[in-house]
């Protein structure tokens, strides 16, 4: 019956589409009409049932061959030792969130506008909610952002909402993907964004905020207490980029008193995937409740008094407020705000700090061992977590292809900012024998 | 007495954290430990919960089971099509080759996901007819917001700098006039007519050279094709100003028309409604903008291009700029080829076939039980006001709560604003003439309950995990995370 060609009166009966055509014969006599294409009446002749260039039906079998394939033509972290982080980040992902996460009830669910029909997904965003606080040492955290870059980008918006000002002063040690990020964000909104070294700068008394990320892009960890403080002396808020994996040990963007923090969470049970979906984190202080943007799910009642949840403070959203709403957002990233949370329970207060501890050792360990070879050096004098610059003896370029060539995936180059300058990640997933063939492979070029 | 033990889920995970307990084991450290950092850098407390493995596992399963979902319910939640989320998709997205590649590895090492994201790129520019695809927008309104910026980016290259009206008809998603907005044009409001079409007259007014665009949604928020629709792209062009495509109801018009055809300059796809991407709950979703090869060098960066077969990221020439961290929602932009490939030509014209006619098969055999404001075919969702049964003392939300005792997901309620107590339906196609039979007689049955024990429809839902909430209490004394001060 279920060929995949369509049969001789052009009826295609897909293994996804249950109606037959005796029962579309049936449903199409109900309706007093006899062909479907009637239904389509309303649009006019000439543009109706145009020529349409697709290649034909695929049955299962075929579909896992084809991208079978495809995902074969692509090196996987996995595969071999992998230095590469500046955003995305190989980490352990426990084995129970895949599982749980694809389970029907909660991926093939909507968005809980339906309160009593969606108190799974809402008992989970307030979950996230409550970890994300925690982990950033925050009052209050929403329901997540598409990404740790559109997060900062709608941070920078709230920023300048919270203090009705329209200057933002940007460090040039943030991602350049999320400076601009942010820059396509501010580019209709009469923004002016200014790059500041972060050593080096002056606030005005016009400025909304000061955007940092922590550790930087450079892997470095800055004297957040002293530039936060010099923001606050101009009125200015502070936001804060900042790696949830540093949090298993750094001291939290909340305790220096940072008012806006921002993330990706990609680093918590989400794999890296080519870049997405991940989920943004978004954590800021009581009092600016409600100018942030993206759902909140709150805890109340129901009419017998029993606990439940229920989205909440959508006055701030699109769906009430239309053209004067706090964001666009709506479809947020639900199902990896559910990974990171089944992550931080399975990692918990120790696991969290194991792996920051981990990341911490390997990274400076192996920086060690690269700087004890001759022509290489650390050229930023800063402490770091998981990833440094290297300065090499050579274009990284050069140096990352002999290093495919032994299935080693090397750092980013990030020659441009600082010469022969390489940015390497190293986490709990890079065993001793992987950094012995990193330091080995680089021993090659003086 | 507590029932389920440690597997209810009243207590959240913080309350039923026991000291000591841990959830997973790490590995010891495989090399000399360094010296640590200033101690003042470094934080002495940190609240997650301590749980083993199996109370996790036990705690969010028995979350899920409080889940309405596709699996498990009819979600016939109109304008978000909750159709069938084939599981082949998320197997395949999930693939080494594809869930465990690194965004900044070089194009060689991933060939292979940039060949099907520029084969995505063209199957989408070729079902909209509108063949300029960028695949880096990570939602529906964020394909919005690309778009828009796309468009001031139009008017601004061509020196247009008064352009800064937005029109947008009054049945239209929250999300138009936001975007709109977040891209730095004020909104102005057009009325529908009778039938549920822009009003021409009304869009003549605005039509002029403050005007940037409009945006449309087609087949309309009432499921409605508007059948003025050419002339409304006429208009806007013949002032200057461009037609923005909100494609949302695209189910409906898969294979049927191109909007690029019929005047639309850009739009944007939902992955996750269309293209059967699962919607977790709230997303991820997908929301990749396709617009005419004059707007091409707008898109958003990157795009994928291709040469003599190598595959690989490039910024269009005149570029918005990025709009996203990496390259898109890549894991969804898998499932959505996966689902085009499988379907195929002709697959991809039963979709919108059936998804029509369960819709009107539906409509008809409710009509005159349930008002219907716009009578006439309908597209992949019929709109019905719940204004008969209102007048004997039950609304359209007590009635949408009422069908979740009969097991199906409420419709989308007091949506679209145009509509007094609208229950907006969309049945999908995939879904069996059983289950729409079941449903009809279920919302028969509820009128009927109306007349003879409206108590029993004001008072639902009476089976789910909790009954009607307080929301104004949420609202008023907003409790947004789980404090230890708060526990007793």
């Amino acid at each position: 019956m279920s060929a995949i060609s369509p049969d001789t009166t052009g009826h295609f009966q897909s293994h996804y589409i249950p109606n037959t055509t005796d029962e579309q014969a049936e449903m199409l006599s109900a309706l007093g009409i006899d062909s479907i294409d009637q239904l389509f009446a309303d649009i006019p002749d000439e543009y109706r049932n145009p020529a349409l260039d697709l290649p034909a039906p695929l049955s299962e079998l075929e579909i896992q061959r084809e991208l079978g394939g495809m995902a074969s033509k692509n090196r996987s972290l996995g595969s071999g030792p992998s230095f590469l982080g500046a955003g995305s980040y190989n980490h352990f992902i426990p084995s129970i969130i895949k599982p749980l996460i694809t389970r029907g009830e909660f991926i093939t669910a909507y968005t809980p506008y339906q309160a009593e029909a969606s108190q799974g997904t809402l008992q989970v965003i307030y979950e996230f909610q409550t970890l994300i606080c925690n982990l950033y040492g925050m009052e209050v955290a929403n329901a997540g952002m598409y990404d740790g870059a559109t997060s900062l980008a709608e941070a920078v918006l709230m920023a300048c909402r919270v203090t009705k000002r329209e200057k933002v002063a940007l460090a040039d040690t943030v991602s350049p993907a999320y400076s601009a990020v942010i820059h396509t964000y501010c580019q209709s909104q009469d923004i002016a964004v200014e790059t500041i070294g972060p050593s080096n700068f002056v606030l005005d008394g016009e400025t909304a905020c000061l955007v940092l990320q922590y550790p930087n892009y450079f892997g470095n960890i800055e004297g957040l207490q002293g530039l936060i403080n010099g923001a606050h002396a101009e009125g200015a808020l502070a936001v804060i980029s900042t790696d949830p994996t540093a949090m298993g040990m750094f001291q939290t963007p909340g305790h220096y008193g940072a008012d806006i923090v921002t993330g990706d969470g990609q680093p918590l049970g989400i794999p890296s995937s080519f870049g997405g979906p991940y989920v943004g984190l978004f954590a800021t202080k009581q009092e600016y409740v409600r100018q942030m943007p993206s759902r909140l799910s709150g805890r109340t009642v129901d009419k017998n008094g029993k606990t439940g949840y229920v989205l909440t403070l959508q006055t701030r959203e699109q769906h009430i407020r239309r053209e004067r709403a706090t964001s666009n957002i709506c479809t947020n990233e639900a199902l990896y705000a559910l990974a990171s949370t089944i992550y931080l329970a399975a990692m918990g207060k120790h696991g969290l700090r194991r792996v920051a501890e981990l990341c911490y050792h390997k990274a400076h360990y192996a920086a060690a061992k690269i700087v004890e070879l001759p022509g290489y050096s650390l050229p930023l004098d800063s402490p770091f977590f998981q990833e440094f610059v290297v300065q090499c003896p050579t274009a990284p370029v050069n140096i990352n292809k002999r290093l495919m060539e032994q299935d080693i995936l090397g750092g980013l180059d990030v020659s441009q900012k600082i010469p022969n300058g390489m940015l390497l990640c190293v986490t709990e997933m890079n065993s001793q024998d992987d950094i012995t063939a990193l330091v080995s492979a680089l021993s090659e070029f003086e | 007495m507590q029932q389920g033990g440690n597997r209810q889920t009243e207590k959240l995970l913080l309350e039923r954290s026991v000291p000591g307990r841990v959830g997973t084991v790490l590995p010891d450290l495989d090399v000399p430990a360094q010296p640590l950092p200033d101690k003042a850098l470094l934080r002495n407390d940190l609240l997650l919960p301590e749980v083993s493995e199996p109370e996790v596992v036990q705690y969010f399963t028995g979350l899920s089971q409080l889940n309405f979902s596709i699996d498990t319910h009819f979600y016939p939640l109109g304008s978000c099509t909750m159709k069938y989320n084939p599981k082949v998709n998320d197997e395949l997205a999930f693939l080494p080759g594809f869930a465990g590649i690194h965004p900044m590895q070089p194009a060689e090492q991933s060939q292979g996901a940039l060949e099907l994201l520029y084969k995505l790129q063209g199957f989408l520019g070729e079902i909209t007819g509108l063949p300029a695809v960028g695949l880096s927008t990570l939602a529906g309104a964020h394909g919005e917001l690309g778009g828009m910026l796309m468009i001031r980016a139009h008017h601004l290259a061509n020196g247009d700098n008064g352009r800064t009206t937005v029109a947008i008809p009054d049945s239209a998603h929250g999300t138009n006039p936001a975007s709109a907005a977040m891209a730095g044009f004020d909104v102005v409001e057009l009325a529908s007519d009778k039938d549920g079409n822009v009003d021409l007259e009304a869009l003549r007014e605005v039509a002029g050279p403050n005007l940037a665009g409009v945006m449309i949604t087609l087949p309309s928020t009432l499921g409605l094709f508007d059948t003025n629709i050419v002339e409304v792209c006429q208009i806007v062009h013949e002032s200057g100003g461009l037609v923005y495509g909100d494609g949302a109801n695209m189910n409906a018009l898969l294979g049927r028309v191109k909007l690029g055809r019929l005047g639309f300059d850009v739009a944007h796809l939902n992955l996750h409604k269309t293209f059967s991407t699962p919607h977790g709950g709230g997303g991820p979703g997908a929301g990749p903008v396709c617009a005419t090869s004059q707007l091409a060098p707008y898109l958003a960066a990157p795009v994928i291009t291709e040469n003599n077969g190598n595959y690989q990221l490039s910024i269009p020439e005149k570029s918005i700029g990025k709009l996203s961290g990496f390259h898109g929602n890549f894991g969804v932009l898998v499932r959505a080829y996966t689902y085009i490939r499988t379907l195929g030509d002709a697959g991809i014209l039963s979709i919108s076939g059936n998804a029509v006619l369960n819709a009107n098969y539906m409509m008809k055999a409710l009509r005159g039980i349930y008002h219907l404001p716009y009578d006439r075919t309908c597209m992949h969702e019929a709109v019905f006001s719940a204004d008969l049964q209102k007048e004997r003392g039950s609304s359209g939300l007590e009635i949408a709560k009422r069908l979740l005792d009969y097991g199906f997901h409420a419709p989308t309620m007091y949506f679209p604003l145009i509509v007094h107590e609208a229950l907006m339906i969309e049945p999908t196609e995939s879904e069996t003439k059983e289950t729409i039979d079941m449903f009809i007689q279920a919302l028969i049955d509820i009128d009927h309950e109306v007349t003879v024990n409206t108590a029993l429809v004001n008072d639902a839902p009476h089976t789910t995990p909790v009954a009607r909430l307080d929301e104004a209490k949420a609202a008023r004394q907003p409790d947004l995370r789980w404090q230890p001060e708060a526990a007793d």
